[in-house]
């Protein structure tokens, strides 16, 4: 399988990501010379192979469901770009 | 007073504790030959002198009282995706520019607790996606090696090349770093020193920026196999604040130094004779293995068929989990934030000014593996390779202790080397991507120069859980080895 143009641009896009057409074509190539790279998978066989999401053994810990964090608004804050009164400050989202 | 800072980490603890030097001098002698590197080697991206010395205050008055814990006293570098409290954390990212954490990292909290102090971040390339350190936004790390009769800069390796060059030029005691794909051990092997990495889970990576999730390995660089041993034992341990931390105790690394290796099994596996391998390297594995045989190790022949998928299958898996981890940068809450016409364009100029070329990559790379109609070809086939590279070692587990290979195809490379596709930077990670596939331990340790008199290491591998026997193996290899090379110190 391979991108063309139009593709990585519908992925930057998705990603958000801002590419400047004129990265575009370099960016198809690469990322077709690590598709075709990557194509290699398909000798395998992986017939009735549990895909493995993690290495860990263990079952996924669970702790009593109560509150552990909290009241650190000014900590959560001291990063933001933009804050006022209290809160985050950012770009309109609803019309 | 800089003659102390070539000593071991464990020589040094030792000095401190007997009180033939103070940590507070120490400190001041550490940070001045830190900043006195940095035109040269720009290892370091942030410093704080008022916390380093305030630590060194603390432990000087515990070693007063004759208390004190493992790393007490000795100046440490972190690499720059720790969150230490108070102090510029970017990833040597510019989306990051600014960002000082309000909580501190789980790995260096139980550092300090141990009494060790910090001495500067680390610069390292951008999200820990590289191999070269060429990709900080505080520009190139350069390595304290030098091939013989050339003035010429090369890489210290990356991703933890900042604590590497650190380690290496005699800057600290010992620095952190993570190994994603061999983010640790290629830059340890690049200057001469070791580079560890334990099962998947045991050290922490709460307050570590996240790069890919299910291969991440915190971990130490250091100048000896027991000084590693020191460092991971302060580092490793439970933390019930991240859901994949080991639920287990942790074992005696220090004394595991010290085993005998007589009657181990040893395996060797065909599978890592790599088409244009450089002779030397060949003959330096084939040094191991008779180092490890003078030892009293048998050497085994054992197969792993999958390894030439390894890298592949990593180059799915990675950025799929990096484009996940990544989405939140996103201007609003922390970071940089370019301002744009909507939100949608300030998210998208925000990204596309604060990721360097090769995030930028990796980012498109995982949002395309994991989008509709690819996530089946691409994402779940590269997790069910991924089963099959860890059969291979579960499998060739059964008959041996540990596997023996080449830590790197080469030696260090030089920074201005041109790549002329990304390919070509991955397969640095050849030999060492398997062992984050599998989620086990391995290590690099110095075990020859090339004919240019730079460093090349061996990597041992053991089954997870075992760090015990990766560092009795480590730990035989160094002795035999009796690697004392240092870089001539031009910086």
């Amino acid at each position: 399988m391979s991108v063309t143009t139009e593709d990585v641009r519908r992925i930057a896009r998705l990603a958000r990501i801002a590419e400047p057409t004129e990265r575009l074509e370099a960016l198809t190539q690469e990322l077709n010379g690590i598709l075709t790279w990557i194509e290699q998978l398909d000798e395998v066989d992986t017939d009735g192979v549990e895909p493995m999401t993690t290495p860990v053994k263990f079952p996924l810990p669970q702790r009593e469901d109560k509150i552990t964090d909290g009241g650190i608004r000014d900590d959560v804050l001291a990063n933001a770009p933009k804050s006022e009164e209290g809160f985050f400050v950012v770009p309109k989202s609803v019309e | 007073m800089s003659d102390l800072l070539s000593l071991s980490l464990a020589d040094v603890t030792a000095k401190l504790k007997a009180r033939e030097v103070s940590a507070t001098e120490l400190a001041e002698t550490a940070l001045q030959a830190a900043e006195a590197s940095q035109p040269a080697l720009n290892a370091f991206c942030a410093f704080d002198r008022d916390l380093t010395m305030t630590m060194a205050k603390a432990s000087d008055a515990k070693l007063a009282k004759g208390e004190g814990g493992l790393l007490e006293g000795a100046p440490l570098a972190i690499k720059d995706l720790f969150a230490v409290k108070g102090v510029e954390t970017t990833a040597s990212s510019n989306i990051l520019k600014g960002f000082k954490p309000r909580y501190e990292s789980t790995v260096t909290e139980k550092m300090w607790a141990e009494g060790g102090v910090f001495l500067a971040k680390t610069a390292m390339d951008e999200f820990a996606m590289g191999s070269s350190n060429k990709t900080a936004c505080t520009g190139h790390v350069v390595s304290p090696w030098r091939a013989e009769g050339s003035n010429k800069g090369l890489t210290p390796g990356g991703s933890s090349g900042g604590s590497a060059a650190a380690v290496s030029a005699d800057l600290c005691f010992g620095a952190t770093g993570t190994d994603t794909g061999g983010s640790i051990r290629q830059p340890a092997a690049f200057t001469g020193t070791v580079g560890a990495k334990g099962t998947y889970g045991r050290c922490s990576r709460w307050g570590a920026v996240a790069f890919a999730s299910s291969l991440d390995h915190p971990g130490p660089i250091a100048k000896t196999v027991k000084d590693s041993a020191i460092l991971m034992q302060a580092m490793a341990g439970h933390d019930p604040k991240e859901s994949t931390s080991l639920p287990l105790d942790v074992p005696d690394f220090v004394a595991a130094c010290g085993r005998s290796v007589k009657g181990l099994k040893i395996g060797v596996a065909k599978e890592y004779r790599v088409d244009g391998m450089p002779e030397e390297i060949d003959a330096l594995w084939q040094q191991g293995i008779d180092w490890l045989k003078a030892a009293g190790c048998e050497i085994v022949d054992v197969t792993l068929p999958h390894t030439k998928y390894a890298l592949p299958t990593y180059y799915i898996i990675n950025p799929a989990e990096a484009s996940s981890n990544l989405a939140r940068y996103d201007g609003m809450r922390f970071g940089q934030r370019v301002e744009g016409a909507d939100l949608t364009d300030t998210y998208e100029k925000t990204r596309g000014q604060g990721f360097g070329a090769e995030v930028q990559r990796r980012i498109l790379m995982g949002t395309y593996v994991l989008s509709a109609g690819y996530y089946d070809a691409y994402y779940l086939k590269a997790l069910k390779v991924r089963r099959r590279i860890l059969e291979d070692f579960e499998n060739a587990f059964e008959k041996v202790d540990a596997i023996l290979t080449p830590s790197t195809p080469s030696a260090a490379f030089a920074l201005d080397a041109q790549f002329t596709d990304p390919i070509q930077m991955y397969l640095n990670d050849v030999f060492t991507v398997t062992a984050n596939i599998a989620g086990i331990p391995a290590m690099s340790v110095p075990a020859g120069l090339d004919a240019s008199g730079l460093p090349l290491g061996l990597q041992v591998i053991t089954k997870a859980l075992d760090e015990e026997t990766m560092f009795a193996v480590g730990a035989a290899l160094e002795d035999s080895a009796g690697f004392t090379a240092k870089p001539n110190k031009w910086w």
